[in-house]
């Protein structure tokens, strides 16, 4: 199985709409959303959950008034600074805690509690597309690099189970966390990038990203006539670096219009931007097959 | 006052608004750049008299020597960053949060504080004001260590102001970089990716009890739906910044917006004083 991620380094460069085109041209493909932190899959494939868990990881201090004898010891030695001083005693601030600990170890009074904390919840679900797995961690939490190891744990066990040829992610913006766990064992990275000067700055970073952990790269410019400068740019990058580019999108009001009918744009259009979509799958299963040999 | 210019889906328009309002700005005011994955400010304010500092994180170094394995250090470890194979300690510095609790714990002294470099913090000048922004060493996983180590070199003065161009989405770097915020100004776009996010955003933010203002970047593209749900939780709208080619072209070429297009500048203008009544309406905020 070939295991594909789309990414960009810059949010909004294209990444869901691809990803959703894609899942409705490839034809054995298990889906996985791998931006836990802001899902928009979803609002394309209109998935049924089959399966719902929770997601829990780490775990958060919380301070027991009744025992605490105010010494200050963990608000002390706290490096995140997420122990205060308030009317009611030293409380914990859960959006800075840290869940590292130390504070519960050191307490001389045993008055801090470390329940594991609930980050989220994970869904396998049925698409007109094939199955799909996906996630939502709840505001503010950590741990989403934790998410989308499971995420891609549980998609290859039933891309096994249901004899599946691919694994197409649809990843998060950055080059953080829960980006660096996306690539975990994966085939070809597809990042999106448009003709801007962002556009640019951050694929050039999520390359060096990918070329650190050694993942082949494939590149597509979204929106390509907006800029013909920036574009010919960013194509003697690719070249200069031995990116392929797989596909020049134009920028195409129909993107938005077919997101608004909950379709992907292939579906939606049978214009050409349609076929560049279909080319530049086909392109893209080429390297997978170079890749492999 | 600070103000965090933030959105749950990326691309929606964070540093163009905050480009653009920092250009208009009518006080002193620091430009934050705290997206430090993907920062972006930089190439459309263009700082001058840049300066570049690295920025780093403690992290366990193993004196083999003093070390006895009594697992201690392995044991408080929340992260699995420090593990005992057969007769070696092992330590996994990129796993490290630098809570220092090892070699709190260690009873042998075995643990001495290494480091591990988080990226680049540079300062310079734009716009004549302050700019500031952090770059993340890439393939380094952790961007909230490098953003506190800016936020804690930003003490704003009763007569300047801060503007923060925020990581997106909702997990904890953009919850850090919107936290020490006086008001948080949400960028969206007026699609069902944009409307979907802006939600999520809305929730995360609100329990914060901040002042919080909508943007509707791109109006005229998608659906109405945005605005309808600010109507209905009344969130107001600061700003409307209509869709049209020859703003995305600008954006393009690198153009601070509220600069280059003639017809915005009064835009931006009614944004930045719906922003500054905001916080003024806050008791001793």
């Amino acid at each position: 199985m070939h295991e594909v991620v789309i990414i960009s380094g810059k949010g909004g460069a294209g990444k869901t709409s691809i990803t959703g085109a894609f899942a409705h041209l490839s034809e054995n493909t298990i889906i996985c959303d791998l931006d836990v932190d802001a899902p928009d899959l979803h609002l394309l494939l209109a998935p049924t959950p089959l399966t719902q868990e929770e997601f829990r990881s780490g775990n958060e201090a919380v301070i027991d008034p009744s025992k605490c004898d105010d010494c200050g010891t963990c608000a002390a030695m706290c490096r995140f600074n997420a122990i205060e001083l308030t009317k009611e005693g030293f409380k914990v601030s859960p959006l800075h805690c840290e869940g590292c600990k130390v504070c519960v170890e050191f307490c001389p009074s045993d008055a801090i509690d470390f329940p594991e904390k609930h980050c989220g919840q994970w869904s396998v679900s049925s698409t007109r597309f094939g199955t799909m797995v996906h996630a939502q961690l709840f505001p503010g939490e950590e741990n989403s690099g934790r998410l989308v190891t499971l995420l891609k744990q549980k998609a290859r066990k039933i891309a096994e189970e249901e004899g599946h040829d691919i694994m197409l992610c649809d990843g998060a913006p950055g080059i953080g966390c829960p980006v660096i766990s996306s690539m975990a064992g994966t085939d070809l990275a597809v990042v999106v990038t448009e003709p801007t000067p962002s556009g640019r700055h951050d694929l050039e970073r999520v390359v060096k990203l990918c070329d650190h952990f050694k993942t082949k790269v494939a590149v597509i410019i979204n929106k390509y006539d907006l800029n013909a400068a920036q574009t010919a740019g960013i194509e003697e990058f690719c070249k200069a670096n031995g990116y392929p580019v797989i596909c020049h999108f134009p920028h195409d009001q129909a993107m938005t219009e077919s997101m608004v009918q909950a379709q992907v744009i292939t579906e939606y259009s049978t214009n050409t931007a349609s076929d560049l979509l279909e080319t530049a799958w086909k392109n893209m299963l080429n390297l997978l097959q170079d890749n492999s040999k | 006052m600070i103000y965090a210019i933030a959105s749950g889906k990326g691309g929606t328009g964070k540093t163009t608004l905050s480009a653009s309002l920092v250009s208009i700005w009518d006080r002193p005011v620091t430009a934050v750049d705290l997206d430090v994955e993907e920062p972006n400010l930089h190439l459309f304010l263009h700082p001058e008299e840049t300066q570049t500092r690295r920025a780093y994180i403690e992290v366990p170094e193993p004196d083999e020597s003093k070390c006895t394995l009594c697992r201690k250090c392995a044991d408080i470890c929340q992260f699995k960053a420090i593990t005992i194979m057969g007769e070696t300690l092992l330590v996994f510095p990129e796993m490290c949060h630098g809570c220092g609790g090892c070699l709190e714990v260690c009873p042998e002294n075995a643990l001495l504080p290494g480091k591990r470099e988080l990226g680049e913090i540079i300062s310079g000048t734009a716009y004549g004001n302050d700019f500031i922004m952090g770059r993340l060493r890439i393939g380094e996983a952790m961007s909230p260590p490098l953003m506190r180590h800016i936020k804690e070199g930003l003490t704003p003065k009763p007569s300047e102001d801060i503007i923060i161009d925020a990581p997106p989405g909702v997990s904890c770097p953009a919850i850090s970089a919107v936290m020490d915020a006086d008001c948080i100004v949400l960028v969206t776009e007026p699609t069902p990716f944009g409307f979907h996010d802006f939600k999520l955003a809305w929730e995360a933010f609100a329990p914060l009890g901040k002042p919080m203002g909508a943007v509707i970047n791109r109006a005229g593209i998608g659906d109405t739906k945005v605005q309808d749900f600010c109507r209905n939780a009344a969130i107001p709208i600061w700003a409307e910044i209509p869709y049209a080619r020859e703003i995305a072209e600008a954006y393009s070429e690198g153009a601070v917006i509220a600069q280059a297009v003639e017809s915005l500048r009064e835009t931006f203008e009614t944004l930045r004083r719906n922003m500054q009544a905001a916080t003024q309406e806050v008791p001793n905020a």
